[in-house]
């Protein structure tokens, strides 16, 4: 068994023919997890008990001749924000270094009521907030393809430990572009679902407007597949939405003729990179399988870093009051009062990303700035989301790069914040709308480093987003 | 400049953030090369547009709701095991009033 390269596909058809168990498969993925880990500290911690004993399960269940379940046997690492019973979650702060949560988010009890095996937690950036991983308490993520550059972020462990092959498929958070960022600078595929697809129940909240949990995977049809079992409405998720959930591998036969698909033309002037042209060539791939491309227009591109970073900071501040030193966090040690307390916790706990952006969202929030601010980046959101609604007339989809440049070096560009945040133009445009959006693999620069595709779709449109990506995969994607 | 060394210190005491002086000093520039950007957004006339607070989709005005069913709470033990400090059921925090 190739550990490092399995499918889902390929693990249900092993286990069925009772070439292994689920037990074995599970105690070898941890043996190459923890050995290969080290190279990228993709992996913040491991849970071995967990993984074995839902293994043990899958193997009873196939002893009795009973279905296993969608996932069965499938290894996955779990991005640290997403609370796990019993299991260690940090959310990359050190406020959070000794948490152990009392339950389990609602995407976890699906993971593992399909089978799934949760062999850890993987780092991020702190609270979800960064494009590196480098603002993790616990130190950076090295990317697997390339050891001296970021892995992206702030899904950055779960898209290194699917690109290193410690974890055959992992869940990500995306509020602006944390798992299409990373999926592409790695070289494997992240979806970024429709808003309220996926419960966001025990997903530590930043901005709960844009808030998505979604898979990693080295195909699209395994990225599809978890998605097909993480969505889906729940009670404890109010935004979750009631749709009924299609059989997202169905869609996926290679034939993409005659789907419309736009190119915007505010991203051109920001396509004249290297990763532009190979979007270019992507595009032009899906040309060859009969797709039509157009230009189409989204007028208010330009707007949308700055409404996004006041919409994600002023929820940020809010979501984030809560980490004060009394009922979970870490406490800073001796406060005379009770407002000493929550200001020396929340001083000496925060690192630099979440307390700039803390101060940013309280600052907008605070009086008198709330019309000039907030409401008017509430209304430059919608009409971001119009431009959308006009795009999807026309066009079945839109294609795009997912960012500006490649995986950069370690430290490169830790010093300039705003630098950092205009890198998200083409993933936050997205992320405001609502709308499903994936990265999938799209070629390599001359220096070897991945570059992903962007495919957007209108709300719910997933099948027809996994379809555009599955043909281009099938095709061979660029190169 | 967008905001003032004054301002800082003001907005992280609504935050609740202790801040030392050299962060006083990074936090300036950073918001106010921040606050600079986003002042981009008074380019642009939205006066009729309505403000987007969430996502939304076409569906009746209760799909949302659940019902109202009580379920077992979490507990006092789970509840508390977190906690930094916590004794006879509660959690416990500096003292917050004279005697």
């Amino acid at each position: 068994m190739e550990i490092a390269s399995l499918t889902i596909d390929e693990i249900r058809e092993g286990l069925l023919a009772r070439r292994f168990r689920a037990e074995e498969l599970a105690a070898e993925a941890l043996r190459f997890a923890e050995e290969e880990n080290p190279k990228t500290g993709a992996y913040l911690h491991f849970s071995p008990e967990r993984a074995l004993s839902a293994a043990r399960r899958v193997d009873e269940k196939i002893a009795r001749g009973e279905e296993p379940g969608a996932l069965a046997g499938v290894p996955v690492a779990v991005k640290d924000v997403i609370v796990t019973r019993g299991i260690r979650t940090t959310c990359g702060s050190r406020l959070l270094e000794n948490y152990i949560p009392p339950y389990d988010a609602t995407a976890i009890i699906r993971l593992e009521e399909a089978g799934g095996l949760i062999l850890g937690k993987t780092n991020c950036d702190e609270f979800a907030m960064g494009s590196s991983t480098e603002n993790s308490a616990f130190g950076p993520v090295r990317n697997p393809v390339a050891l001296d550059r970021v892995p992206g972020g702030s899904s950055g462990g779960s898209a290194a430990a699917v690109a290193q092959g410690t974890a055959v498929v992992a869940l990500g958070s995306d509020t602006g572009g944390s798992i299409r960022q990373p999926a592409s600078f790695c070289g494997v595929s992240g979806v970024t679902p429709t808003y309220g697809r996926v419960s966001r129940y025990g997903l530590t909240a930043f901005a709960s407007s844009l808030d998505h949990i979604g898979p990693f995977a080295r195909t699209v049809k395994d990225a599809a597949r978890v998605l097909g079992v993480i969505a889906g409405r729940d009670p404890r998720d109010s935004t979750s939405a009631e749709a009924p959930v299609p059989d997202y591998t169905k869609a996926l036969d290679g034939n993409v003729k005659g789907l419309k698909l736009g190119l915007p033309r505010e991203y051109l002037k920001d396509m004249t990179s290297e990763s532009g042209s190979l979007i270019y060539r992507g595009v032009e791939v899906l040309r060859q399988l009969g797709c039509e491309v157009r230009e189409i227009g989204l007028p208010h591109t330009d707007y949308a870093i700055a409404s996004y970073y006041i919409i994600a900071t002023a929820e940020a501040s809010s979501n984030l009051a809560r980490y004060d030193g009394v009922r979970y966090t870490s406490r800073s040690g001796d406060s005379a009062t009770l407002a000493d307390m929550y200001r020396n916790t929340r001083g000496e706990g925060f690192g630099a990303e979440c307390k700039r952006r803390i101060m940013l969202g309280t600052y907008v929030l605070s009086a008198g700035y709330y019309d000039a601010y907030y409401l008017k980046a509430q209304k430059v959101r919608g009409l971001i989301a119009r431009d959308f609604r006009q795009a999807f007339e026309e066009v079945d989809a839109v294609v795009a790069p997912v960012s500006p440049f490649p995986a950069f070096r370690l430290g490169e560009k830790v010093d300039d914040p705003l630098a950092m945040y205009l890198s998200d133009i083409f993933t936050i445009t997205g992320s405001l709308a609502g709308i499903p959006c994936m990265s999938v693999p799209c070629g390599r620069t001359a220096e070897g480093l991945p570059v992903g595709m962007q495919i957007l779709t209108r709300h719910f449109g997933e099948i027809t987003m996994f379809r555009i990506a599955d043909a281009f995969e099938r095709a061979g994607g660029v190169n | 400049m967008k905001i003032t060394e004054q301002e800082v210190r003001y907005v992280a005491g609504l935050a609740n953030l202790n801040l030392s002086d050299a962060e006083v000093a990074r936090f300036l520039g950073d918001l106010d090369q921040i606050l600079e950007h986003i002042g981009k957004l008074n380019e642009l006339d939205t006066g009729i547009a309505a403000p987007m607070s969430q996502v939304l989709y076409e569906a009746e005005d209760t799909a949302t709701l659940r019902p109202d069913v009580p379920v077992p709470p979490l507990g006092n033990q789970a509840a508390l095991a977190n906690a930094p400090d916590s004794g006879a059921g509660y959690f416990k925090v500096p003292q917050v009033i004279e005697r």
